[in-house]
C-alpha cells in the first residue's frame, strides 16, 4: 500500500491555473472543418466584424466584408505595408472610427464604444509603434496594466490602506511576468531607457497584466533578437496554453507559420485570403499580393520562380544604373549560379 | 551699500505673502502641467474667478465672506468643466490655446463698464477682508527679530497662504504617490498607452484640471485678501507666467517644487531690485552714472532675473529639485 501512495499523483487541479479553461486542441481541431476562404465562419468565434470600411480622404485603409477570428487558438494577420492591418487593428479596439460597418466581442457590440471600455471588457492591444511610458519605471508600467484598481479612484486614492494591499499583489503579479520576459533587471529602471526590443517586451508584459481575454499584438517580434524570438514565441504559445486568444500582425513569415492556427492576409484593405499557415502561404493571392506591391519577403522562398524573378529583376538594375566598373571591386555581380553558392 | 538690509528686505519677498500666493497658483500648475501634462495657460482665470467672486459677494452683495469663499471655489471646477469638455478630447495645444483666451475673457469681463457695479471696472473692489482680518491674531510687527518682520496683516494672510500651500502639497503628494496619480503621469507620457490599458483618460484628464483650478482658485482668493483689494490687473497673463516660472524654476512633477522655486525665485527678484537700486543711488553710487540711473535700476532686476532663467535652463533644465536622470530620457 505504501508504494500505492507515493506513486498516485499529486491532487488535481495543481496545473490548471487559468482562469477560462479552453481546450487547445479542441480549438485547434474545430478549425480544421472551416474553410480556406476569405470570411470563412468559424465554430466559436470571438470577434466578428461585419462591413467594416474606413477611408482616408480618398483612400480606403480598410475595407473587410467578414471576418470572424476564432477563440483559444492564435490568429496571424499578415500582409504587405499598407495593408490596412493597424488601421483595422484601430478599428476593433475603438482607437479610430470606421465610416461603416458593426463588430463584436463576446457577441456584445463594440460599435462607438471607446477604447478604453474596450479594453476594459478584455481585448487588450499592443502598438506597432511601441508606447512605453518613458518616465515611469518598467514596474510603475506594469502597475498601470492592472485593473480594478480601488486606488485609481480619486478620492480613496489619498488614503493608501484603501490600496496597499491591492498594489502589493499587482507588485508580485508584475514581477512574475517582468521575469517571464526577461525584464526583472530593468524594474527600477525608467522605461524610456529600454532599448527598441526591451520595450516591445515591456509593452507586451503590460498587456498581459491585465489578463486579457484576446491580445492583439501589432508586430510583437520587431527589433526583437533572433535569440530572444525563440524564447518569445514560447510565450505567445503559452497565452494559448492559458486560455487566452491571440492576434497577432507580423512580417516575419517564419514565426507566422511556427505559431499561427490560423492566418488571415490582408491586401489594400480586404481579407483576401484565409487558412491554416502552409496553404495560406502558398496561395497564388497572396503571393500576388505581396509581389504586387514589391515586397521582398520571406514567402519568396515559397516559390524558386518567384526568386528567380526577383533577382533577374535586381541584376537587371544593377546593371542598368552602374557605370562602366572601374576596378575589380565594384563588380560584385557574379551569375546567380554563384550567389546562389 | 547697507547688505543686511538688502537681504532682510529680499528674505521679506521670498518669504512673503506675494510669494506664498505664486506657490499657490504653482502647485495648481504642478498638477495640471507637471503630472498630467495639461498646458493650462489660464490659471490666472481661475484665479480670478475664485478672487472676484469672493469679493463681490462681501463687497457688493454683503454677503458672507465663506460663502463666497465657497462659490468661487465651485465656479473654478465649472470652469475647468467648461475649458475641459470641448478640449481635453483634443492635442495637448487646444487646451492652451483655450485656457489663455478664456482667462482674458474673464478678465475683461470683470473689469467692463456693463458690469461696473458688481465687479467695480478697472478700479475692482475694496474692504471685502473685515471677516479674514478678524480672524488675525497678531498684532504689532511680526517675525524674527532682527532678521526679518512682517506688518501683522501681512503676517496672517503669509502664514494662512503657506499653511495652505502646505495642505495642497500634502493632497499632491498623497495622490500622486498612489495609483491615481501613476494613471496621470502616465498620460503625460503617453495617453493612448494609458487608453489601451483601459483607463478613462478623458475623466482623469478633467480631475487633474478641476483639482489645479481649484487650487488656482484659492490662490485667486488669498490675492485679493493679500492686497485687500481686488482688480483686473492681478490677473493678467503674465500672473499665469510668472506662476510658470516659479514650477521650472522649482522644478515640475516635485511636489515641493513650487514652493522651492517660489521663495527663490521672489528672493532673488526683490534682492536684485534693491541691490541695483542701491548701487545707483546716492550721491557717489557704486555703478557710476553714465553706466546707469536709478531709473535704469528698477528695470534691471528683470533683465537678470531673465538671464538666470536662462542660465538654469541651460544648466539645470529640470528645476532645482528635478531629476535628472529623466531629462536623459527626452534625448533619446
Ligand atoms: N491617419 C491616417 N491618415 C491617412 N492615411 C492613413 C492613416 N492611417 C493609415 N493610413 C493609410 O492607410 C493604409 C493602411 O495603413 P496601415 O498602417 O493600416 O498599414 P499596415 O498594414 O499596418 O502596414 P505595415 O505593415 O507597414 O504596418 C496606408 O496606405 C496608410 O497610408
Ligand atoms: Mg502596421
Amino acid at each position: 500500500m505504501p508504494a500505492d501512495r507515493t506513486s498516485s499523483p499529486a491532487p488535481g487541479g495543481g496545473g490548471a491555473t487559468s482562469t477560462a479553461v479552453v481546450d487547445v486542441s479542441a480549438a485547434r481541431a474545430a478549425l480544421r472543418d472551416v474553410p480556406h476562404e476569405p470570411g470563412a465562419p468559424k465554430p466559436d468565434p470571438i470577434v466578428v466584424a461585419d462591413g467594416i470600411r474606413r477611408t482616408f480622404g480618398g483612400l480606403t485603409a480598410v475595407d473587410v466584408a467578414h471576418v470572424e477570428i476564432q477563440r483559444g487558438v492564435i490568429t496571424g494577420l499578415i500582409g504587405p505595408n499598407g495593408a490596412g492591418k493597424t488601421t483595422f487593428f484601430n478599428l476593433l479596439t475603438g482607437f479610430d472610427r470606421p465610416d461603416q460597418g458593426d463588430w463584436s466581442f463576446n457577441g456584445k457590440s463594440l460599435k462607438g464604444v471607446p477604447a478604453y471600455r474596450v479594453a476594459r471588457s478584455g481585448m487588450v492591444r499592443t502598438f506597432q509603434l511601441t508606447k512605453v511610458l518613458s518616465k515611469l519605471t518598467v514596474l510603475e508600467n506594469m502597475r498601470v496594466g492592472a485593473t480594478g484598481q480601488q486606488g485609481e479612484r480619486l478620492l480613496r486614492a489619498m488614503f493608501a490602506p484603501f490600496w496597499r494591499g491591492q498594489e502589493r499583489a499587482n507588485t508580485e503579479k508584475a514581477d512574475a511576468l517582468l521575469d517571464r520576459f526577461l525584464l526583472i533587471k530593468k524594474r527600477e529602471d525608467f522605461a524610456g531607457s529600454l532599448s527598441g526590443g526591451q520595450r516591445k517586451l515591456l509593452e507586451m508584459a503590460r498587456a498581459l497584466m491585465a489578463d486579457p481575454e484576446l491580445v492583439m499584438l501589432d508586430e510583437p517580434m520587431a527589433g526583437v533578437n533572433p535569440a530572444l524570438k525563440q524564447s518569445l514565441l514560447g510565450h505567445v504559445k503559452s497565452l494559448r496554453d492559458e486560455g487566452r486568444t491571440v492576434l497577432f500582425v507580423e512580417h516575419d513569415m517564419d514565426m507566422v507559420r511556427d505559431i499561427s492556427d490560423w492566418v488571415i492576409v490582408m491586401a489594400q484593405g480586404q481579407v483576401i485570403a484565409e487558412g491554416p499557415p502552409h496553404s495560406v502561404m502558398g496561395d497564388q493571392r497572396v503571393i500576388d499580393a505581396y509581389l504586387g506591391s514589391h515586397h521582398d519577403q520571406d514567402l519568396s522562398v515559397e516559390s524558386v520562380d518567384l526568386e528567380n524573378q526577383i533577382l533577374a529583376e535586381v541584376e537587371a538594375e544593377i546593371a542598368g544604373g552602374q557605370p562602366p566598373a572601374a576596378d575589380e571591386q565594384a563588380e560584385p555581380a557574379a551569375t546567380p549560379g554563384d550567389q546562389r553558392g | 551699500m547697507d547688505w543686511h538690509s538688502i537681504f532682510s528686505q529680499a528674505l521679506q519677498q521670498g518669504l512673503g505673502p506675494v510669494a506664498a500666493v505664486y506657490c499657490l497658483a504653482a502647485i495648481g500648475l504642478n498638477v495640471h502641467f507637471g503630472y498630467t501634462g495639461l498646458l493650462n495657460f489660464g490659471q490666472a482665470g481661475f484665479m480670478a474667478v475664485a478672487g472676484y467672486a469672493m469679493s463681490a459677494f462681501v463687497a457688493t452683495w454683503g454677503l458672507s465672506f465663506w460663502l463666497g469663499s465657497l462659490v468661487g471655489l465651485v465656479l473654478c471646477a465649472v470652469l475647468a468643466l467648461l475649458l475641459g469638455v470641448p478640449t481635453l478630447r483634443l492635442r495637448a495645444d487646444y487646451l492652451a490655446i483655450v485656457t489663455i483666451a478664456a482667462a482674458e475673457i474673464i478678465r475683461q469681463t470683470v473689469g467692463s463698464v456693463s458690469l461696473l457695479k458688481y465687479f467695480g471696472g478697472q478700479d475692482g473692489l475694496q474692504s471685502f477682508n473685515a471677516t479674514f482680518n478678524d480672524l488675525n491674531p497678531f498684532t504689532g510687527s511680526v517675525g524674527i527679530p532682527g532678521v526679518v518682520s512682517w506688518r501683522p496683516y501681512d503676517f496672517w494672510t503669509l502664514v494662512v497662504c503657506w499653511v495652505l500651500a502646505a495642505l495642497c502639497c500634502l493632497v499632491v503628494w498623497a495622490l500622486m504617490r498612489s495609483p491615481w496619480g501613476r494613471v496621470l503621469k502616465g498620460i503625460r507620457e503617453d495617453e493612448d498607452a494609458v487608453r489601451s490599458l483601459g483607463k478613462n483618460v478623458y475623466a482623469y484628464k478633467m480631475q487633474s484640471l478641476m483639482i489645479g483650478g481649484l487650487i488656482g482658485g484659492l490662490a485667486g482668493i488669498m490675492s485679493a485678501l493679500q492686497h485687500s483689494a481686488i482688480n483686473p490687473s492681478f490677473f493678467a497673463t503674465d500672473t499665469t507666467f510668472f506662476a510658470y516660472t516659479v514650477l521650472l524654476v522649482g522644478g515640475a512633477a516635485r511636489v515641493l517644487g513650487p514652493v522651492v522655486g517660489t521663495i527663490v525665485f521672489w528672493f532673488l527678484l526683490s534682492f536684485l531690485d534693491l541691490f541695483f537700486g542701491e548701487a545707483t543711488s546716492g550721491t557717489n553710487p557704486l555703478i557710476p552714472d553714465w553706466l546707469m540711473d536709478s531709473n535704469q535700476a528698477s528695470l534691471m532686476r528683470f533683465v537678470f532675473m531673465g538671464l538666470a532663467l536662462m542660465l538654469l535652463m541651460v544648466y539645470r533644465p529640470q528645476g532645482i529639485f528635478g531629476d535628472r536622470r529623466e531629462l536623459a530620457l527626452d534625448a533619446r
